[in-house]
């Protein structure tokens, strides 16, 4: 197995990894300190591991980390700003949405893409966004609020700051 | 929505409070088993059997040890204590030994420690094994002939009866017997979070074990045994756990046992993360049970039912022969009967061991005794409802196992409120409406109505008891920490409420520990849905004697009369105008030198019980449930929808609401899941759905978008503000209702669970029921 250095964009900061041809992106910033990310299957079917890349919803157990050359990778460390949650993070606690939180860095990930590409998602929108993101504990009916609410709150926000 | 009798009244119990672990959960610093690392700690990963039945002639390691990245590769021989292993029956070994006999094909051989997990699983590929084929027992009915002795003797290795009055005879007397014979299938728990462990060689000359767990004195206990040290070197931290539901009760103990084999022998810390597909191969699950019913009516009474219950143990007894017992005492279902057999028998076969899953062996009955009962009234043309409704326990009712109930018995009211939340005889008549009108799709209303004892009961009494230590700092902040774990149930947020509650500090200021069995006595295993109970006794008794302390530091500064003292939230006054905030009155303590630490102990009530008749008292106290849910079937593909459900629990007292609902909805889906969707398929005792591209769990799209939840609050004396527990409650109604409503909507009775699409449509084209 070959090492190689990549460069990446994680959460705003340039960064340089070094890892094998065949890590996966879930392996590599795991390694690099962002355990955020959870290895819940390594086959992309539980959305544990969900990162935003390049503004997207990906698995990061299904890429490796030569793909994310250059990217912009985005995880719930990256959402806080001054200290302060982001929104979807603030709706998932107060909405009761979290219980074991293994899934939560992965589903508010999920959220977070949804809502950049479609502000005010219904419900079957938000289903469909977050069908690849398994809950064990909470039965979603708290997450599909938690969503609901994040969205609420960002267009109030950015209409605000019209 | 709330209903109590409780009385009390509070400041922060039974308030809607947010989770006190949220933060770090959401903003990615909660540290999981995987998420926490040691200088110079080496990757474990198992060496299987890969075999269903056999005998182990030779293991050779040779080519695995040499491969790049290997440290070890350890087998039986590396163990220093005992290589038996088993919470009840220790028939379990550690590492099979040469020579031995392979019962199951997740079966432990060896332990491979290598640099890396990749380097350590592909060794574990190369270790070879030689063995030699035995015919496998790969079911109940097989097992049942004996022909093949897995253990030597018998493969039914355990027994469990209650006989109350005579069914036999009430049974060939009377001229209404129904029967029926129904099978609930495996399910997997399907925490997010895999199992695993790190065991760390300590300052304390002993080993440190970390990871996500149940049972961190189940852990301590196995691992002393396995390394032969006595437990005072062994100490056993709880890592934040995503999810365990009964699937970390036990299997931690074997995890860690494997990590620690490596971790002496090498001196260095050893981890062992399990990948989904050997979690799901080689660790617990639901056990599959077949059951028999026959019951005997007059008129709307149930006057004798009889039992014959057949579990799956799989190839060790583990946690079997608890199990049972409350399979026993729950399989006659939530009903006040005179006359009551029950046999379950615990059989061994060459398939993964079943053990702890919420519900505890009691949902597979709870589904066969809610379809028998389902399936008599419509046959009788009595509404389910009302079949139940005069059945059901009260106070003065006598349950199966004649536990005489007097108290916090709000089994009629959870009935009550599901058939007025449901508007169940209209819902009944739209369902039937709507199949009159349509041939491709059909409706059904499914009822179910349970009960639940609440802890370990008479079959665990010498584990039901519980620690906690409660220390304030000279600034007014507050250490609990308690024997119980949180696993994602809000064991954490309810413990630092009660203590909020009873110190009268703000719940902000009270930080609840991770378990650790260096600082809190053995408190018996987090199950059972006990926490709330046990260990929030515990914490109440510690902070009351810690108040009571405060109290004679107040009267020291103000003189008040004690018992005009009053803490609320941070402050603390007695009414007449003198007053302090919480935390000035901790330092005033601290310079008068006063113990601010207390630890608190709990233990249960007595409990008498026959254990030869299954006579007695089975448990302290009981939770209830009634729950209604709509479904509809596609009769072309046999799947099934849950369009609504309504579901109604007698919780005692909801302590922290939030959190009883959020078990209440999770309990749901899971529920559903084994109700429709989970199903574990076998080949040749492999399990072949072995990650959750085949084994299919709920996801967002399958849940209803209607749940309504009633909380009855009808108290226990001796619960905490009269709390019982809600856990496993939470999803032990939901494959009944399901199964009922399902049958229901294509006029076949359902006896099978995972009630899936093949199966329905198995049962359409049958001619008769």
């Amino acid at each position: 197995m070959r090492d190689r250095k990549i460069q990446l964009n994680l959460n705003g900061r340039s960064v340089s990894l070094v890892a094998g041809d065949n890590t996966t992106l879930l392996h590599a910033l795991r390694e690099y300190g962002l355990t955020s990310l959870k290895r819940g299957c390594e086959e992309g079917e539980c959305g544990a591991c969900t990162v935003i890349m390049n503004g997207l919803p990906e698995k990061s157990c299904l890429i490796l980390v030569a793909e994310a050359e250059g990217a912009d990778i985005l995880t719930v460390e990256g959402l806080i700003k001054d200290g302060r949650l982001h929104p979807i993070q603030q709706s998932f606690i107060d909405e009761g949405a979290i219980q074991c939180g293994y899934c939560t860095p992965g589903m508010v990930m999920t959220t977070y893409a949804l809502l950049l590409k479609n502000p005010s998602p219904d419900e079957e929108e938000i289903k469909e966004a977050l069908s690849g993101n398994l809950c064990r504990c909470t039965g979603y009916l708290s997450i599909v609020r938690a969503v609901k609410k994040s969205a609420r709150i960002m267009a109030g926000l950015s209409e605000g700051s019209e | 929505m709330l209903k109590s009798n409780s009385g009390e009244s509070t400041n922060v119990v039974g308030k809607m409070v947010k989770r006190v672990d949220a933060l770090e959960k959401v903003n990615g610093c909660a540290r999981f088993a995987a998420d926490i690392a040691f200088d110079g700690q080496i990757y474990c990963a198992l060496v299987i059997a890969e075999k269903p039945h056999g005998i182990l002639r030779s293991i050779d390691v040779s080519l695995a040890s040499k491969m790049e990245g290997v440290e070890a590769v350890f087998t039986w021989r590396d163990i220093p204590g005992d290589n038996q292993l088993g919470e009840a029956i220790k028939d379990m070994p550690c590492l099979v030994k040469e020579g031995e006999k392979i019962r199951y094909w997740g079966d432990v051989v060896a332990v491979v420690a290598a640099r890396d997990r990749i380097s350590a699983e592909n060794a574990a590929k190369s270790v070879r094994l030689d063995i030699e084929d035995l015919e496998p027992v790969l079911s109940i009915e097989e097992a049942l002939e004996d022909r093949i002795k897995i253990h030597g003797g018998s493969n039914v290795k355990v027994t469990k009866l209650i006989r109350k009055g005579d069914p036999e005879t009430v049974i060939k007397n009377s001229k209404e017997v129904f029967e029926g014979e129904f099978y609930a299938h495996y399910q997997e728990q399907a925490y997010m979070e895999p199992q695993g462990i790190t065991v760390v060689p300590d300052l304390d000359y002993g080993y440190t074990v970390y990871g996500t767990m149940q049972c961190p004195y189940y852990v301590q206990s196995a691992v002393a045994h396995v390394l032969g040290l006595p437990m005072n070197r062994i100490r056993v931290i709880q890592t934040e756990t995503g999810g365990a539901f009964g699937g970390k009760e036990d299997v931690p103990s074997y995890v860690a046992s494997y990590a620690a084999v490596a971790a002496f022998n090498l001196k260095r810390p050893a981890r062992l993360i399990y990948s989904r597909e050997i979690d799901i191969q080689t660790t617990s699950k639901r056990h599959p049970i077949k059951s028999f019913y026959r019951v005997a009516m007059d008129g709307k009474k149930i006057k004798a039912i009889e039992v014959m219950a057949y579990m799956d143990m799989g190839a060790y007894a583990t946690l079997t022969p608890i199990v049972m017992f409350r399979t026993l005492v729950h399989a006659a279902g939530a009903y006040d009967i005179e006359n009551v057999n029950v046999d379950v028998y615990g059989v061994y076969t060459n398939k993964v061991p079943p053990g702890a899953f919420r519900g505890f062996g009691s949902p597979q009955v709870l589904f066969a005794v809610e379809s028998m009962i389902d399936d008599i009234a419509w046959k009788l043309r009595i509404d389910p409802m009302e079949l139940r409704e005069e059945n059901t326990l009260r106070p003065g009712s006598r349950t199966s196992t004649d536990h005489l109930i007097v108290e916090s018995v709000g089994a009629p009211e959870t009935l009550a409120r599901v058939k007025e939340s449901s508007h169940w005889k209209d819902l009944v008549k739209e369902c039937i409406e709507f199949n009159r009108a349509n041939e491709d799709k059909k409706r059904g209303a499914g009822l179910s109505h349970i009960f639940y004892g609440v802890s370990l009961g008479a079959g665990g009494q010498a584990l039901d008891k519980s620690g906690a230590h409660v220390l304030i700092n000279r600034d007014g902040s507050v250490e609990v920490r308690i024997g119980g774990t949180e696993m994602g149930q809000g064991a954490k947020t309810v413990i630092a409420m009660m203590a909020a509650e009873e110190l009268g500090q703000r719940m902000e200021r009270i930080l609840v520990h991770q378990p650790d069995t260096a600082f809190v006595p053995d408190s018996g295993p987090t199950v059972a849905s006990r926490t709330t109970i046990y260990s929030g006794n515990a914490v109440r008794r510690a902070c009351i004697t810690l108040k009571g302390k405060l109290i004679s530091v107040f009267y020291d500064l103000f003189n008040s009369r004690p018992d005009k003292v009053k803490f609320c939230q941070g402050e603390v006054s007695d009414g007449e105008g003198r007053a302090i905030s919480f935390d000035r009155l901790v330092d005033a303590a601290y310079v008068r030198n006063v113990k601010l630490f207390e630890a608190g102990w709990y233990d249960t009530p007595k409990l008498s019980f026959d254990m030869e008749n299954g006579l007695g008292e089975a448990y302290v106290t009981y939770s209830y449930a009634s729950q209604v849910v709509q479904v509809e079937v596609d009769m072309a593909t046999g799947s099934t929808k849950v369009l609504k459900g309504f579901t109604a629990h007698d919780v005692g007292k909801a302590v922290n609401p939030d959190g009883v609902i959020g078990q209440i909805q999770g309990g749901f889906a899971q529920g559903m899941g084994y109700a429709l969707y989970e199903d574990l398929k076998l080949r040749n005792g492999k399990i072949i759905s072995d990650n959750f591209n085949t084994y299919i769990i709920p996801t967002i799209h399958e849940v209803p978008p209607e749940l309504v939840i009633d909380i009855v609050e009808d108290a226990f004396s001796e619960g905490p503000y009269g709390a019982k527990g809600i856990g496993e409650p939470s999803l032990m109604p939901v494959p009944a209702s399901v199964a009922n409503a399902v049958s229901m909507a294509i006029g076949k009775r359902v006896r099978q669970i995972p009630v899936t699409p093949e199966y329905v449509l198995g049962l359409i084209e049958k001619k008769t029921d």
